[in-house]
């Protein structure tokens, strides 16, 4: 019965009832401040119960406010199927097979009224409706996992991304693309990077900064980037693609253990850090700028490691940190601590007891630096001796969240803290590197006038 | 023997056919035979000082070629919230644009290159927008919904305009009738095209997220002349507010056409409303002529279903290399290809506009959508024709009844080149196609696009709805000024010429009028007549410079009356002013060479003046001695003892004979 008046509440479902007005229904109404007519649209459960939303003949939306009505009345009814339109996806034996897993990204979708954002859509009929290029490159085979949006991915959806990948992989696949939302892409990445090692074939992250109902959306030529790599690459790498520059040039493929999303809305949010991309990848060639990757091969000798422990944090330091931070994690029984601190690797003295009670209770507690670039040198100060004295054990180069997601899985596989340190040492598909190029920390300062010589000439 | 086509004779022929009398021929009854109907789109720029949905200065514009940076783009087609794709979406992903956005930091941030969402509304630009929604007599919405209306020229870089209605269902009044309006809305302005060449269409974002408001009406216009004076009222009433912008491109219309058996036409961007009226009379006759043509189509191929063209890949060799676009096309390496419309002799040059015929929708279509530059192509039955069809007739194994065109292209362009040939002769069978247009200044039009529709709207995600309450309409209510219909009431009663109140009201004067004649008590005649004519002819030989306003004006006036100086010297120092805004207005005095004179000094020249006349004249006329007097005293009266006075006195003096 409430479907009648999808979204509406309070007031504004009082009138709809009073004057029996359905959602999809023509409506001519009138108020105190002249005539309306159009049809009654839902409304999403987060804006106010005091007005209506008409779509007029000429497309535009309007609200209405529940106040001024005088009177109502549906002269039609018509519902709005919203669908993509879904063509099969063609099949031709001499390409290569490529599946994509669905998370709940933004590659394709329709707007949902209940919350008024927008909800994927994902078949493969959809995808080629909407992106017909990728019957180009591959046979494409979809499968949705879950629908959550990026910030609700977490240790169970990557332990079954996993297993799934695994099975693929075993299966014969030529490549993986997995849609995911931004927001916690390069965790994901981590995770993957960690719980599935050894692929003989490329996996690759893919999404969109704009979602794929705007024209301008960066949603189709990400995924046919990344459809790209995963048929045709040779590097058998966990990966993120997305674009390299805001223009539609091409897009970058980071590996996934030092990428990072770094920008709240540009398309060219991800960037690699303390290193330099894998590759560029656009329509018509990728074009590996690194060779120290692990080859694409033709057995299917995947190790999954679907391994993870949630009792693990991440601090971010601050002076004045409170040494009841560190407390509070240990008495909630947290198995692991990941400390982003500040320059080399420092945190401030009152925390000193804290920690070393943390270490002695069996916490695992390693140091990565909030300035993202550099390596943890803690020999340099007293303190980062002091620290090391205490316990904390220095994460070299591993990004902070890298760092989180590696800790997670380690302490998922053993109790073992000497195992669990062996394991966080080990450098595991550039997650801690041996050497920082000059070229791994660029970030150009606007106005300074090479810079913007560069800007005007280069698409960026 | 069957005598030689003539194409100009064919042109004329046509034309008469079609029954095209130039506009000053044209009576209402032309039009209502024509079953003329139009209606406005009137764009109008708001005076803010940020942009609608970012905080990017308003108003600042550079040449398209000063820019920091650029961004390139393309746009894709998304479905509608009603789950339709737009033709126009369609037709544009065929044309397969380069779109390169140039930016200046100065005036354009991440929002303009849609890597940022949008800000909050401007509500500066808002309250703008409901105070001409007021004056419009529109229903104001309860709620504002900020909607997404595709373009996917690349006009703008998200690929879709913010816009939001306002207020629906207003009118205003012209002389004979009202005009009802469907909506006003509230907008962002698009980029500013700096090229459009092939592929590639360059942007510059100076101007991309202006506000703006939109006036739509509707076709309740019957003649030319009625759409321009819709036209005028609506930038009047626009202009009333104080809250518009001014200048080149500050207010731009659309206008729709239709004629009886016609379609909707949306003739783009025309520039001035002087234009209206040709652009309008042109395009019902072009429908016309549609029509005409689609008669005989209909005549001639019973089942056009069946209808199809054909076609063949020639080599330049055989063709004259002198021909200088078919040289340029072979040293670009392009092809030849000829195509064959049968049974369509006697349409490609078909009278359609002055000065074009039917083959101008086909090559302007070619241009579009398929992105070949003109000149594009050649056709069988053309003027002046430099090339000779007979051998392509014989290639393409033509018929006697059937059309040839021979158009050059780069291979990626070809096969969208003969669909688009082919849909545009289709639709010549169905009458006149739905499409925007782009006008010219001697009122003619080119295919600009396909006429999108309601499809095209989407919701913003990215904004959440904003009411309008109550109070924020009584706010606006309350600085609204008096309607463009009493204004011109306003001026008849004060007798002021007629051919000074689109001046007047083009440029908001009536509120600076009022305060002159309100506070210095002078005669709103004088004041509006010194407006009308005095500052107008001033601005219509220089600009101003810098700093001059039409409160400046108010100034000296009110200067004038402190000083108790007569008004008549106003026009002698309005040159001073507007050359010096910023000079003192005894400093403006004494440049003219202004000195008191007490009435009775100047009256005491008139027995000797009178004297002096009679001992040089040779005139015969009778008028004579007061135009010498007056000559004599003129300098020394202006600002002392008005003219008239003084011309009555000098009368007074000479009748004492």
């Amino acid at each position: 019965m409430t479907d009648l008046f999808k979204g509406y509440r309070g007031e504004a479902l009082v009138v709809l009832k009073k004057y029996n007005v359905r959602v999809w229904g023509q409506a001519h109404i009138k108020t105190t401040r002249g005539d309306f007519e159009g049809i009654l649209l839902p409304r999403s459960e987060n804006d106010d119960a005091r007005h209506l939303v008409l779509k007029l003949a000429t497309g535009y939306n309007i609200g209405i406010a529940t106040d001024t009505i005088l009177d109502m009345k549906e002269t039609g009814y018509k519902e709005a199927h919203y669908k993509i339109p879904e063509k099969e996806f063609p099949f031709s034996p001499e390409k290569p097979n490529v599946k994509l897993f669905g998370t709940g990204g933004t590659i394709a979708s329709r707007l949902d009224y209940r919350t008024g954002a927008v909800i994927p859509a994902f078949s493969p009929g959809e995808l080629y409706g909407a992106v017909p290029e990728l019957a180009d490159i591959s046979n494409l085979t979809t499968e949705k996992l879950f629908a959550v949006f990026s910030e609700n991915m977490g240790p169970e959806q990557y332990k079954k991304l996993a297993v799934s990948i695994g099975k693929e992989i075993e299966k014969g696949i030529d490549g993986i693309v997995i849609g995911h939302g931004t927001d916690t892409m390069h965790h994901t990445a981590a995770a993957l990077s960690y719980m599935v090692q050894d692929s003989p074939v490329p996996i690759v992250l893919v999404g969109s900064q704009r979602s794929s109902d705007r024209p301008s959306s960066d949603a189709a030529l990400n995924l046919i980037h990344s459809t790209k790599t995963a048929a045709e690459s040779d590097i058998a790498e966990v990966m993120v693609c997305m674009f390299g520059p805001t223009s539609d040039k091409y897009s970058l493929l980071h590996q996934g253990t030092r990428v990072r999303k770094m920008h709240s809305s540009y398309r060219s949010t991800f960037r690699t850090i303390g290193e330099i991309p894998l590759a560029m990848v656009d329509r018509n060639k990728i074009t590996p700028i690194r060779n120290d990757y692990h080859r694409r091969r033709k057995d299917r000798q995947v190790k999954i490691f679907p391994y993870f422990e949630e009792k693990v944090s991440i601090v971010y330091y601050y002076p004045n940190m409170q040494p009841d931070i560190i407390d509070s994690l240990v008495d909630n029984g947290y198995r692991g601590i990941i400390i982003a601190g500040t320059g080399l690797g420092h945190v401030n003295k009152p925390l000193y007891p804290a920690i070393e009670r943390a270490t002695r209770k069996g916490v695992a507690i390693y140091m990565t630096v909030q300035t993202l670039w550099g390596y943890v040198h803690m020999f340099v100060y007293d303190t980062g001796r002091d620290l090391m004295s205490k316990g904390i054990i220095p994460a070299e180069n591993m990004l902070p969240e890298v760092a989180y997601i590696k800790l997670g899985w380690a302490l998922g596989q053993t109790d073992d803290l000497d195992e669990v340190r062996r394991l966080m040492l080990t450098p595991i598909c550039g997650d801690i590197t041996k050497r920082e190029p000059y070229n791994g920390y660029l970030i150009f300062q606007g106005g300074i006038p090479e810079v913007e010589e560069f800007l005007k000439t280069i698409h960026k | 023997m069957k005598e030689a086509f003539n194409p100009a004779e064919y042109y004329e022929k046509t034309r008469q056919l079609v029954g095209y009398v130039s506009r000053k021929k044209a009576t209402p009854g032309t039009y209502a035979e024509l079953g003329f109907k139009c209606g406005l789109e009137i764009h109008q720029q708001l005076k803010t000082s940020q942009k609608l949905f970012c905080r990017c200065p308003a108003g600042i514009y550079q040449n398209g070629n000063d820019f920091d940076a650029e961004v390139i783009r393309h746009m894709r087609p998304t479905l509608s919230e009603m789950g339709e794709y737009d033709g126009t979406a369609l037709m544009e992903r065929r044309t397969r644009k380069n779109i390169i956005y140039r930016i200046k930091n100065e005036t354009a941030c991440t929002y303009e290159i849609d890597d940022t969402p949008p800000f909050p509304i401007n509500r500066e630009a808002l309250n703008i927008a409901i105070e001409i929604a007021l004056l419009l007599k529109t229903n104001i919405v309860g709620e504002l919904h900020i909607t997404r209306k595709q373009y996917l020229d690349g006009s703008i870089p998200t690929g879709f305009q913010r816009t939001a209605i306002v207020g629906i269902e207003g009118e205003i009044p012209l002389k004979n009738k009202k005009i009802r309006i469907i909506q006003l809305s509230i907008e962002e302005d698009a980029c500013r095209e700096v090229s459009d060449i092939g592929h590639w269409r360059i942007y510059t974002t100076d101007r991309l997220g202006m506000p703006l408001i939109e006036t739509v009406t509707y076709p309740d216009m019957k003649t030319p002349d009625e759409a321009a004076e819709a036209g005028h009222y609506l930038r009047f009433l626009a202009r009333s507010s104080g809250h518009v912008r001014t200048g080149i491109g500050a207010a731009r219309e659309d206008v729709n056409v239709s004629i009886t058996g016609g379609t909707r036409v949306e003739i783009k961007g025309v520039a001035h409303i002087s234009w209206i009226p040709e652009l309008t009379h042109n395009e019902a006759f072009r429908q016309k002529a549609l029509l005409e043509i689609k008669k005989i189509l209909n005549e001639k191929i019973k089942k056009p279903r069946d209808w199809k063209s054909s076609h063949k890949e020639l080599e330049f060799d055989s063709f004259p290399a002198s021909y200088q676009p078919l040289a340029e096309a072979f040293s670009r390496n392009m092809k030849l290809i000829a195509v064959n419309l049968p049974q369509m002799a006697g349409i490609l040059p078909f009278f359609t506009q002055p000065g074009q015929t039917f083959a101008h929708e086909i090559s302007g279509r070619l241009k579009v959508i398929a992105c070949l530059d003109q000149p594009n192509m050649l056709y069988s039955e053309q003027d002046k024709l430099e090339i000779n069809f007979d051998k392509i007739k014989q290639v393409l194994k033509a018929g006697d009844d059937d059309a040839q065109i021979l158009f050059w292209s780069s291979p990626d362009d070809i096969a969208t080149a003969l669909e688009t040939i082919e849909e545009r002769c289709r639709m010549a069978f169905e009458g006149v196609p739905n499409e925007t247009r782009k006008s010219f200044p001697d009122g003619t039009t080119i295919f600009e696009r396909v006429l999108p529709g309601p499809d095209r709207m989407y919701p913003d995600t990215d904004s959440a709805p904003l009411p309008i309450e109550q109070s924020m309409i009584e706010e606006q209510r309350k600085n609204i000024p008096p309607e463009i219909f009493q204004r011109f009431e306003q001026l008849k009663n004060w007798q002021v010429p007629e051919d000074t109140y689109p001046y007047l009201l083009k440029n908001n004067l009536m509120p600076t009028i009022e305060k002159i004649v309100r506070e210095g008590n002078i005669d709103p005649k004088y004041v509006s007549t010194f407006f009308g004519h005095t500052v107008k002819n001033i601005e219509g030989k220089r600009p101003p410079a810098t700093g001059f306003s039409y409160n400046k004006i108010y100034g000296l006036f009110k200067f004038l009356g402190e000083k108790n100086i007569d008004r008549e010297i106003a026009s002698y120092m309005l040159p001073v002013l507007y050359d010096h805004p910023n000079m003192e207005f005894e400093s403006i005095l004494t440049t003219i060479d202004y000195k008191p004179h007490s009435r009775e000094e100047i009256l005491s020249y008139l027995p000797v003046l009178k004297e002096k006349f009679k001992q040089i004249n040779t005139s015969p006329r009778p008028e004579a001695a007061l135009d010498w007097i007056m000559g004599r005293l003129r300098k020394l009266a202006v600002g002392n003892i008005p003219l008239d006075e003084l011309k009555a006195l000098i009368e007074k003096e000479l009748a004492h004979d």
